[in-house]
């Protein structure tokens, strides 16, 4: 943990708001309302696939107690133009068709129209009133058979986009994406090994467990607020005012306590369809999706398909990378394509490199980010095949890694150099780890694979604030999912050198602070951090002045240390340190209220590295796996707060596990998904595990003043491999198609079992 | 439709209500009154987070009818605290960091405190599958289950 | 809007009486795990809700004697637990109704009510097939005794008339020598539906199993009683040979389907597996008898 340095920074106190969320007292999504609210209902397509031929509300408006309805008719057309949404890129043109269908319906679930009602019984009977035709066309779920020739077509003005010279006719395939280092081919004829496999992964969801809830109040004169669940409330402004064409300025967002994201909350589904309600019928809206409504149509991450070959000398030494990789963007075009291929081998440090990565639509919810988005499927290919190698060359699989290892001064497949990074620190630690040295218990195996994140920077604003009895406001403008404020009070704290109990964080409405980029890519600690310490550093440049006025000296001859001003050296004078509290009393004389403020753009994100190691049992006549221990290292830089910082790794690492062994979205022959409910799509209870250990490792990124670097995202990365890994060892078979679920591995190990014996 | 009426103890106050005849339990405490500490995560019964206790025993809110109140006494997450005093369960999950988001923190407190009630000295399987039908997402359990055993630990050497 | 009534009789003649004055649209209420689901989805829109929670005879546990017990229809998982008499004689149903859901689900939901809604995959099925319970049923033309296994005509369906209801399950009295035993197969290790349920009731005596039978469970429209099962069983010293001719009976009765939760090769498979496994337990605890 952090050494000495720090007097804050590196303790675990408890966090601002943790009394509010051990009551009840919290108020997440769906606990906002206001007097005479409305509530809306949505209705969504039966179908996978259809035209829609006409859409009918008469009936529904003519319902008592029905105050509005909406279709897609009441959004504005929008352009064909692409804008960054949270970690992830969107359309304009796409996303409102994504928020009320259009011409088609493209995936089951996808809503076509909405109503608000005095009671949400009533609005629920006005859902059934609506009559839709539909024209049911053909469906296609799968990526692979979306991309061959003659599969039913998503859109008709979808022309692959990288390839050259374009394509003439309009496929699934919205894009392919190269990316290359070296020479592959040349590489590989140096090569004294080659393996290669292809794998397969399924859709799977954020689970969060606070379903999407929004309040939305439009006034007579223009001005809406609202309510929201979101890891970017700026975002929701943005879309909401781009949607429907509503001045950004008179849109003001607040952020509920947020219950879970995971990457799912940075797109808008409910938010624009509310504030039109409430415009239509001039009252206030509620809006909360059902669990079902969560799973069918709010934004999973993909499935897809990788292949992965790999070139090495006997010793270890990789030549030769290749990756190729297809992943569902579901209804629209937009995966995470650039993130999945430029992270596939950012582990190592690899002369010759060629990744080749495909888009692909089909009738399924369009995706939505989930934590380090594209990277596990990558990743899921990589480091099974890696393991395949360090099996087949008989080495222990922390050593051809750590042969392997990106270090300073290597180079990217996608471009930069890294500069100070912690993976080899991170191998080193799990070796030394008790779990690594430790042998596995009778009758289990052991599996392990690594993970890369290159964690997000971005857009940032900070203010703080002298109170009159000098404690101190730090206002941010990014929602707290999993204990950001303490975070953001310990690093201004340590800043100002006073008590943590003596700064009061903040997460202020879109017009209460400047713009914030999302919760999302790990980049709140480091980023928003940055600028909560430069708003106290500007607050403190402040204090100087107030002390210097009060002792008739220059600026420049007052330091601030210890939370007290200090005249610079002797040569200044004689003074008494001023405490904050004494320099907020005599404010008013000395200038007026102290405060500082800071915005940002945030760059150097130090990227981060996980190491996972798994210890686990296949029942051989039942298929299921048993975890019996689990350790998670990574570098996290600095850990400001190290039990957040753990718990981002345990959960992450669970989220994984669940990713690999149960989770999937199961599709019926009718294009509608089967297990739309946390019974059937099944996440991992606590009675499924066991204890997490998180090894937490600290080389501290140089780009920022308390060496942080994200942390959440990485964590989800290795247990796919990890745990694949494990099963292989244990089984002796290679699976390649997730989740490594009881029937699935029951099948493969029954269909071993006669060969092995005849062998 | 007729509106029932129904008098019932909720966190050890008498309460009376209105509510129509098919009305969860959970949409009264959060809806009828104000009670909005016990979360909705699924309205089905499988993830816990509108856990409550009915006559001192755990059920889910979403899975009973308001109705069904009548003469009975509920504890939702609202009535863990006393007074000013938050419970050992609240203040342990708190120093641990057992929760990330929040949103599963009430029902999952509200059945923790229900299986120390009944064992304060439950080994960490126990613990483990007395928690399985709260879902968390963002802890991965770890944090949770190490509070749940540390205030059973110092429960017992408290009465000891 | 679809005006709903509650009532909660005090006594089965109102019951069934409120049940049979609504028509189809009448709906039991006892720990309402299923019901309340059923209604949110829309699957069921009941006109009249009878809540039986305050008819006594349906929430009590009554011990008749040699092992033998009635179980009120609407006695909670939780409760019939929490029952230590119960737990020792027949731990096979205790650990069978425990499975049902979580802790908070065993707070309300009852095995009348697992059985009631038909499900296939319920777990109390088996382990009362294989216990060879007896149902009480009462309706407007009095009471009537069915065996457990003629309870469900299909998934969802079961055989009751309009206005009857499942009162109580009696489990027989056994003689010395005796003990059950129920396992599932789930992917998780909470919180699912069974992919395959096995319940074994035997009787040992003298080294030989001199009674024995099997339920088996999410293999077939219906909970089945496996009668070759428990015929390949008796008479044997429960040997290796015997328990895998009872396995390769069960598998023989599977009648599976493919769905989200399994395959038909695979619940076939594991219908042999886990009539092995809960066999083993049954014998280690009738051993202990
Ligand atoms: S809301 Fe009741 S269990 Fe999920
Ligand atoms: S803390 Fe977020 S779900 Fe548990």
């Amino acid at each position: 943990m952090s050494t000495g340095k720090y007097k804050w920074i590196g303790t675990r106190v408890d966090r601002p708001d943790g009394a509010d969320k051990v009551t009840g007292r919290a108020r997440f999504g769906a606990d906002f309302n206001m007097p005479g609210q409305l509530i809306g209902r949505v209705l969504r397509s039966p179908h996978a696939h259809a035209i829609i031929k006409s859409v009918d509300t008469s009936a529904a408006e003519k319902l008592p107690g029905v105050k509005a309805v909406v279709t897609a008719k009441d959004l504005p057309e929008q352009p064909n133009v692409i804008v960054p949404a949270g970690e992830m890129q969107v359309n304009l043109r796409d996303i409102t068709r994504n928020i009320l269908a259009r011409e088609k319906v493209l995936f089951e679930g996808h809503p076509i129209a909405a109503v608000a009602a005095t009671t949400d019984a009533i609005a629920k009977q006005a859902v059934e009133l609506i009559k839709v035709e539909y024209e049911v066309l053909p469906h296609v779920i799968d990526v692979t058979e979306a991309m061959k020739p003659g599969a039913p077509v998503l859109h008709d003005h979808l022309i692959t986009e990288g390839v050259k010279p374009a394509p003439t006719k309009a496929s699934n395939i919205a894009k392919r994406m190269d990316n290359t280092k070296g020479d592959f081919e040349a590489g590989l004829k140096q090569a004294e090994i080659v393996v290669e496999r292809e794998y397969t992964t399924q859709a799977v969801h954020q689970g969060y467990i606070e379903p999407h809830a929004t309040l939305a109040s439009a006034a007579e004169d223009g001005q809406v607020q609202l309510w929201s669940t979101t890891q970017g409330h700026f975002q929701v402004r943005g879309f909401v005012s781009r949607l429907l064409g509503i001045e950004t300025s008179q849109i003001r967002v607040t952020p509920s306590e947020i219950g879970g994201g995971f990457g799912g909350k940075t797109v808008v589904y409910l938010e624009p369809i509310a504030v039109r309600l409430s415009q239509k019928s001039g009252k206030p809206v509620k809006m909360v999706m059902t669990r079902e409504e969560v799973f069918r149509a709010s934004g999973p991450a993909p499935g897809g398909t990788v292949r992965v070959k790999l070139g090495a000398k006997k010793d270890g030494t990789i030549v030769a990378a290749e990756c190729e990789i297809a992943l569902q963007a579901g209804a629209f075009p937009g995966s995470p394509l650039g993130p999945a291929c430029w992270t596939s081998f950012a582990c190592y440090d690899i002369p010759n490199i060629k990744v080749v990565g495909f888009d692909v639509v089909s009738n399924r919810p369009k995706v939505a980010a989930y934590r380090a988005p594209g990277a596990p499927i990558s990743a899921w290919g990589v480091e099974s095949t890696l393991d395949v190698l360090a099996l087949e060359l008989g080495m222990d699989p922390i050593d051809l890694r750590l042969k392997n290892a990106a270090k300073k001064g290597t180079k990217t497949s996608y471009g930069p150099t890294f500069d100070t990074i912690g993976f080899v620190e991170t191998l080193e630690a799990v070796k030394k780890s008790a779990h690594y040295k430790t042998p596995p218990k009778p009758g289990y195996a052991r599996g392990v694979a690594a993970g890369f994140w290159f964690n997000v920077g971005a857009d940032s604003s900070a203010a703080s604030h002298v109170a009159e009895d000098g404690t101190v406001t730090v206002i941010s403008g990014n929602p707290d999912i999993g204990g950001s404020r303490a975070s953001l009070a310990l690093m201004a704290a340590e800043e100002l050198g006073v008590d943590y109990s003596k700064v009061r964080p903040i997460i202020a409405d879109t017009s209460s602070i400047g713009f914030n980029f999302v919760t999302g890519g790990s980049r709140v600690t480091f980023a928003t951090g940055l600028a909560v310490v430069n708003s106290v550093r500007d607050m403190i440049r402040e204090l100087k002045v107030r002390a210097a006025k009060t002792w008739g000296v220059d600026p420049d001859a007052v330091i601030w240390e210890d939370g007290v001003a200090k005249p610079a050296g002797s040569n200044v004078g004689e003074f008494e340190p001023l405490t904050l509290s004494q320099l907020a009393a005599t404010a008013g004389k000395t200038g007026g209220p102290i405060n500082g403020h800071a915005q940002l753009n945030a760059q150097g994100a130090g990227p981060g590295f996980g190491v996972h190691v798994v210890d686990l049992k296949v029942d051989r006549d039942t298929g299921c796996v048993h975890i019996d221990r689990y350790t998670a290292a990574q570098d996290v830089g600095t850990a400001i707060h190290p039990s957040y910082v753990e718990g981002q790794i345990q959960g992450g690492a669970v989220q994984g596990i669940g990713w690999a062994l149960n989770e999937e979205y199961i599709y019926n022959a009718k294009g509608r998904l089967d297990n739309a409910g946390f019974l059937d799509y099944r996440m991992p209870v606590a009675s499924d595990l066991p204890m997490i250990d998180a090894l937490v490792v600290e080389v501290p990124n140089p780009h920022h003043p308390y060496g942080v670097r994200g942390v959440g995202e990485v964590p989800i990365v290795p247990p796919l491999a990890a745990v694949g890994n494990a099963v292989a060892r244990s089984i002796n078979i290679r699976m390649t198609d997730l989740p490594l679920s009881p029937p699935r591995l029951s099948a493969a190990i029954d269909a071993a079992t006669p060969k092995m014996a005849a062998e | 439709m007729a509106k029932m009426h129904i008098t019932t103890t909720i966190n050890g106050e008498p309460t009376e209500f209105l509510c129509d005849p098919q009305q969860s339990m959970l949409d009264v405490l959060r809806d009828n009154l104000g009670l909005t500490g016990s979360k909705e995560g699924c309205g089905s019964g499988d993830c816990g987070a509108c856990s409550i206790t009915l006559d001192g025993r755990l059920v889910c809110a979403c899975l009973m009818l308001a109705p069904e109140a009548e003469g009975k006494k509920i504890e939702t997450v609202e009535g863990i605290a006393k007074g000013d005093q938050l419970h050992p369960l609240q203040k342990k999950f708190v120093e641990f960091a057992a929760l990330q988001c929040g949103i599963c923190t009430p029902g999952v407190l509200v059945a923790a405190k229900a299986l120390l009630e009944k064992n304060n000295n439950p080994t960490e399987t126990e613990v483990r599958f007395w928690l399985a039908g709260n879902l968390c997402r963002c802890t991965g359990y770890d944090k949770i289950i190490r509070a749940v055993m540390d205030v059973a630990a110092d429960m017992r050497g408290a009465a000891r | 809007m679809n005006d709903v009534r509650y009532s909660a009789p005090n006594s089965l003649d109102e019951a069934s009486k409120a049940m049979m004055a609504a028509g189809g649209a009448g709906r039991i209420l006892a720990g309402g795990t299923d019901l309340l689901v059923q209604m949110r989805s829309g699957m069921q829109k009941p006109g009249v809700i009878v809540d039986i929670k305050k008819i006594d005879e349906m929430m009590s546990i009554q011990d008749l004697g040699g092992g033998s017990f009635r179980i009120g229809a609407a006695v909670s998982g939780a409760l019939i637990g929490e029952h230590k008499a119960l737990k020792k004689a027949w731990p096979g149903v205790v650990e069978a109704i425990n499975l049902i859901g979580s802790k908070q689900i065993q707070g309300r939901a009852s095995a009348g009510g697992n059985l009631c809604n038909a499900s296939p995959a319920a777990d109390s099925g088996p382990a009362l097939v294989a216990a060879g319970a007896m149902l009480t049923i009462h309706g407007p033309n009095g009471r009537r005794e069915i065996p457990v296994e003629k309870l469900h005509s299909g998934p969802g369906r079961t055989t009751l008339a309009p206005g009857e209801i499942l009162v109580s399950f009696t489990l027989p009295a056994r003689p010395k020598g005796s003990s059950d035993a129920y396992l599932r197969l789930i992917p998780r290790t909470e919180m699912d539906i069974a992919v395959v349920g096995v319940g074994v009731n035997l009787t040992i005596s003298g080294g030989k199993c001199t009674a024995a039978r099997v339920g088996l469970g999410a293999v077939a429209p219906t909970v089945l009683l496996v009668e070759d099962a428990g015929k390949a069983l008796v008479g044997s010293s429960l040997d290796d040979a015997a328990l895998e001719k009872a396995a390769a009976a069960c598998r023989a009765a599977c009648k599976p389907i493919n769905d989200k939760r399994g395959t038909i090769e695979y619940r076939t498979k594991i219908a042999g597996v886990l009539l092995k496994r809960s066999a083993a337990i049954a014998i280690e605890r009738a051993k202990g008898n």
